[in-house]
């Protein structure tokens, strides 16, 4: 049973400073799944997120994946790892053109052999990448940017993919866009946990999700489970129009 | 009409060192946001070391960066592994007053090895020239401009060809998605610091072949650096490299038409005057 779990979060503490971002936060991701974080701003998913990337340490607590301690580590031995993040606003590196974005994805040292087989596969999944490959990055528009930021996080191996708000400022189509290429990104056997503004969407393509208030994990469970919850119900719908 | 043209293709010349000098400065500010004010005082030690090989072991000081680019290099990692990434943990002002610092000890330190005495690195070639049609050039000229083009196209190679130069152009962007990215800023931090003061050695080695150098000379090095970057823009490769050649025309345009006692002056007052009007560079981003 523990096999399935590729990362376990158990009991994080982490502070911004003086300020207590997370309280005694437990969490388990799942092999193969594709797992949503939903909450409110400030309830502590981007924190989630640095935290587990390494970005930042937690005070208490332990971190584990794929049977390693990741709790002290720093970004780059996560990355080598396997575990990538595609951050919020997307943070492409602006003036270097598409082609050499893809490859800082593959920087770590585990990624550099297959990172002609990665990058095959990364334009394989948005050709418009491989159309714009001498493009500087900056010119790409929003949507063009944000399969640009996943393509990235692609080219470095990854077992583990952390997506934070992904949809921010996309048209919807752009949005179904980057959905079907994340379902096909989950049957390639790449774990993906993701944060998501709309809540109802999340939960149609999310197998699993967490839902996080100030710090705290407040529910959680598959999808299903989750739309017949009255609290679900009356926080994130309104009334009872959820329809999986 | 010759007349012009000398100071032209002086002031071209003269800017592939400017560039050069420049270079690392420009990579410093543009990687860790890190104005160097040890900068003008790395070249001074390039100098120095050059001068001190060719006295004891009479190698050419064109040879001697056989030695001194890898022990800059060394010198470089060091000072940012120990020191500089310590100072960017406190603060970010940190980092300017220990350049500032270390600036101070290898004055001092050049001061007590060398005496305050003017030194320059003579060598056969050093008053050697050539002809442009009925127009003679110093050789030395040319070779810092040759240098200059040569440093700064290896450096692009560099930073657009292999992964740490990718590692090193994406910290500069955007130092927490590298991170990301697996990048390890330290490490990339490292060795920015160490290509920086590799390049000022090479600087070091070529200016002191052209000018004259006393301990204390850092900071007018510095100040030309500045000069440099500031008119091509911080952080911006290319634009460093510009910037030299204009500095270059500029201050040799500037003897021309004004006299030699106020080429300096011209210069400062364009410098000046760009930083009012763009101060983002006029090649800056």
């Amino acid at each position: 049973m523990t096999d399935q779990v590729l990362l376990k979060i158990s009991n994080i503490e982490v502070f911004h400073g003086t300020f207590q971002a997370l309280w005694n936060l437990s969490l388990e991701v799942r092999r193969g799944e594709m797992l949503a974080l939903i909450g409110a701003n400030t309830s502590g998913k981007t924190t989630l997120m640095d935290t587990v990337s390494g970005l930042l340490h937690p005070a208490k607590g332990i971190m584990e994946f794929n049977g390693y301690d990741i709790t002290c580590l720093d970004p780059y031995q996560i990355v080598e790892l396997g575990i990538t993040q595609v951050p919020e606003g997307r943070r492409i590196f602006p003036e270097m053109t598409v082609f050499d974005n893809l490859m800082i994805g593959s920087y770590c040292s585990c990624a550099r052999k297959n990172r002609i087989l990665n990058l095959g596969r990364v334009y394989e999944l948005f050709p418009r990448l491989k159309e714009r490959k001498k493009q500087v990055a900056k010119t790409l528009s929003g949507g063009e940017q944000q399969m640009l930021a996943i393509g990235r996080g692609l080219m470095a191996d990854p077992k583990l993919m952390l997506i934070d708000e992904m949809s921010l400022g996309l048209a919807p189509i752009v949005i179904d866009e980057i959905f079907k290429a994340l379902k096909k990104i989950q049957e390639r056997g790449i774990t993906i946990l993701f944060v998501e503004q709309n809540v109802k969407r999340t939960l149609e393509e999310a197998d699993r999700a967490y839902i996080l208030e100030n710090g705290r994990v407040a529910l959680s469970g598959t999808s299903a489970e989750l739309c017949e919850k009255d609290q679900v119900k009356k926080a994130y719908f309104g009334i009872d129009e959820c329809a999986i | 009409m010759n007349d012009i043209i000398t100071p032209i293709i002086m002031g071209i010349m003269l800017g592939g060192l400017y560039a050069l000098i420049a270079l690392g400065l420009s990579l410093l500010f543009g990687v860790m946001r890190l104005i160097n004010l040890a900068h003008g005082d790395f070249v001074v030690l390039g100098s120095y070391l050059a001068y001190g090989i060719a006295t004891y072991l009479g190698l050419d000081p064109i040879l001697s960066l056989i030695i001194i680019v890898p022990v800059m290099f060394g010198l470089g990692f060091l000072i940012q592994k120990y020191i500089m990434s310590r100072a960017f943990a406190v603060s970010s002002d940190t980092p300017l007053i220990i350049a500032f610092g270390i600036s101070l000890i290898i004055q001092n330190a050049n001061q007590i090895a060398w005496t305050p005495l003017s030194r320059g690195l003579n060598t056969g070639y050093s008053h050697a020239s050539f002809f442009l049609g009925s127009l003679q050039f110093p050789v030395i000229y040319l070779l810092d401009l040759i240098a200059g083009i040569v440093v700064m196209l290896l450096l692009r190679e560099f930073l657009t060809r292999t992964y740490l130069g990718r590692a090193i152009t994406a910290a500069s962007q955007d130092k927490r998605a590298a991170e990301l990215m697996g990048i390890n800023a330290k490490r990339v931090y490292g060795y920015a610091f160490a290509i920086a003061m590799a390049f000022a050695g090479i600087g070091g080695v070529f200016l002191g072949m052209t000018f004259p150098f006393t301990p204390t000379s850092g900071i007018s090095f510095l100040t030309i650096a500045f000069g440099t970057v500031i008119i091509g823009g911080l952080g911006s490769m290319w634009g460093t490299f510009l910037g030299g050649i204009i500095l270059g025309l500029v201050q040799t345009l500037g003897g021309y038409f004004f006299g030699p006692a106020s080429q300096m002056l011209i210069v400062y007052v364009i410098v000046l005057v760009i930083l009012a009007i763009r101060p983002q560079g006029l090649f800056g981003r």
